[in-house]
């Protein structure tokens, strides 16, 4: 990824910016500056908003033949989280043994390293999910995640 | 009166045990634990670096104080493991916080105790009005080469502390230092792991330093040792900072709290920071906290310091207990992985 293209993009990654749309009242990741639902109302209506971090999974996997440059953590969770405020992103749930993540569980985000280019190559940042353990307890009935190391 | 505003800490998730490092070099892992006091030690994982884990200790510190980015005018972040030799740590911390533009930076470096030199440098400028708060971070994700003593003790953490001169927790009564050119332990330009003078590093360099320091902080503060109830000092193994604080008069009662390096190994430049943080983490109004760094090459800086009132109005349920004692234990081949002590060739 170009130095400019991802610098651009530093306050969506670092800090969860993303835009809240004031005619639908429905909050977006990434930013945007038009919401298709409101059409051309909603341009100059969307606003910069940025997420608390917090949401639970909707659903994820176990990834064993890692894409480049994920070697290092093979194998590893990617799942797809519901933001509390709504939206579906993407992301790897880090810091726990991949295969306990399961739908439900409550995750909260965290700043880590996203790549780099190359060895002398710029440092991308950003945000990654952990398991939010002071939640994890209530998960309980299902029976499946309980004793969770995270 | 200065003092800290707020404060913030991160330990890895990641630890390995003592035992673990020295089954593969064929040694005797109680001996090393025993000797060097430290049974486990915290690892990065390969996503965590110095400017990961200063994000986050300063983002609790943030929270902790309901504080946003608009009230930093100053983040110095001290390390002898910056990412980048050339780019700073602190710039991406204060974008991460929301501190930018309207702010000064740069990044510190003083072997171990380039966080404690930011704090006194925050100090000078609070104390000047230049800025309203000022955050100095101590962080480190060290390494020792694969083998060498310092493999069984070299860990990562950090921790950030918020100074200003409205709301603080803690007042900062007196500091000082007490620097010298003594040469026990460096890393050349370019070099990945750093070198040492094996015993060269006790009496001459951190006993010294360490002590003297501590004594010239309790003269200036007209103090003696059973005035403090808490004392920490930096802590590169598990026996040294309880020989420093024995021979300045203090009491294991004193100086247990802030002594982690047998369970999360030596932070470097994160130690003082992380001690002090365990000790706030607990810390009543009236306490009283001697805190005294050391740095190789060589000095360290003495903080006297007492808690405020305002202590007692602060979040503190994210303790640095929590983060110590929350372990996903590692092999050596995980280790080695995460700290690309891996020969890769021409996959990388």
């Amino acid at each position: 990824m170009s130095v400019p293209r991802f610098w651009r993009e530093l306050d969506t990654r670092y800090n969860l910016i993303g835009s809240y749309c004031k005619i639908t009242k429905t909050y977006h990741y990434p930013r945007r500056s038009f919401n298709p639902e409101a059409g051309r109302e909603s341009i100059g209506s969307m606003e910069d908003y940025q997420f608390k971090g917090t949401g639970e999974v909707v659903s994820s996997t176990v990834v064993h033949q890692a894409q480049t440059g994920y070697e290092m953590f093979g194998p590893y969770c990617i799942a797809i989280i519901e933001l509390d405020e709504g939206p579906k992103i993407t992301t790897q749930i880090v810091d726990c043994e991949p295969e306990i993540v399961k739908p439900g569980m409550k995750v909260k985000s965290v700043f880590r390293k996203l790549g780099e280019d190359s060895e002398s190559g710029i440092l991308h940042y950003g945000t990654k999910f952990i398991l939010d353990e002071s939640l994890e307890t209530t998960n309980d009935e299902d029976g499946n995640i309980t004793d969770i190391e995270v | 009166m200065n003092g800290i505003v707020s404060y913030g800490a991160y330990v890895p998730t990641h630890k390995i045990e003592t035992g673990e490092i020295a089954s593969v070099w064929g040694a005797d892992g109680s001996a090393w634990a025993k000797n060097l006091n430290v049974y486990s030690k915290s690892v990065p994982g390969p996503d965590e670096d110095v400017i990961t884990i200063a994000v986050e200790a300063t983002r609790q510190a943030m929270k902790r104080a309901k504080l946003n980015g608009d009230h930093i005018g100053a983040i110095y972040t001290g390390s002898e493991s910056h990412p980048y030799a050339v780019k700073p740590t602190s710039t991406i911390v204060a974008e991460a916080i929301g501190a930018t533009p309207n702010l000064t930076a740069a990044d510190f470096e003083f072997a171990c105790k380039a966080g404690t030199a930011a704090i006194q440098t925050c100090l000078g400028m609070v104390g000047d009005n230049q800025i309203e708060n000022g955050i100095a971070i101590g962080v480190d994700t060290s390494q020792g080469a694969p083998g060498d003593a310092l493999e069984y003790s070299a860990s990562a953490g950090g921790g950030a502390l918020v100074i200003g001169n409205k709301n603080i927790i803690a007042t900062i009564n007196h500091t000082t230092s007490y620097t010298t050119d003594t040469p026990d332990f460096w890393r050349r330009e370019g070099q990945k792991y750093p070198r040492h003078g094996g015993r060269f590093t006790g009496k001459p360099a951190f006993f010294k330093h360490v002590v003297s320091c501590g004594m010239m902080m309790m003269q200036k503060a007209g103090t003696e040792a059973k005035d403090y109830d808490y004392v920490v000092t930096h802590q590169p193994n598990g026996k040294f900072p309880i020989r420093a604080a024995k021979t300045l008069g203090f009491t294991n009662e004193q100086f247990e709290t802030g002594l982690l390096t047998p369970r999360i190994g030596n932070t470097y430049s994160g130690a003082v920071f992380l001690g002090l943080s365990a000790i706030l983490d607990i810390a009543k109004p009236g306490d009283r906290i001697l805190a005294v760094a050391y740095g190789s090459g060589a000095g360290s800086d003495a903080f006297d310091i007492t808690v405020t009132d305002e202590i007692d109005k602060m979040d503190r349920s994210e303790t640095v207990e929590n983060m110590v004692s929350r372990m996903k234990i590692i092999n050596y081949a995980t280790y080695a992985k995460y700290r690309g002590k891996l020969n890769m060739g021409a996959t990388k």
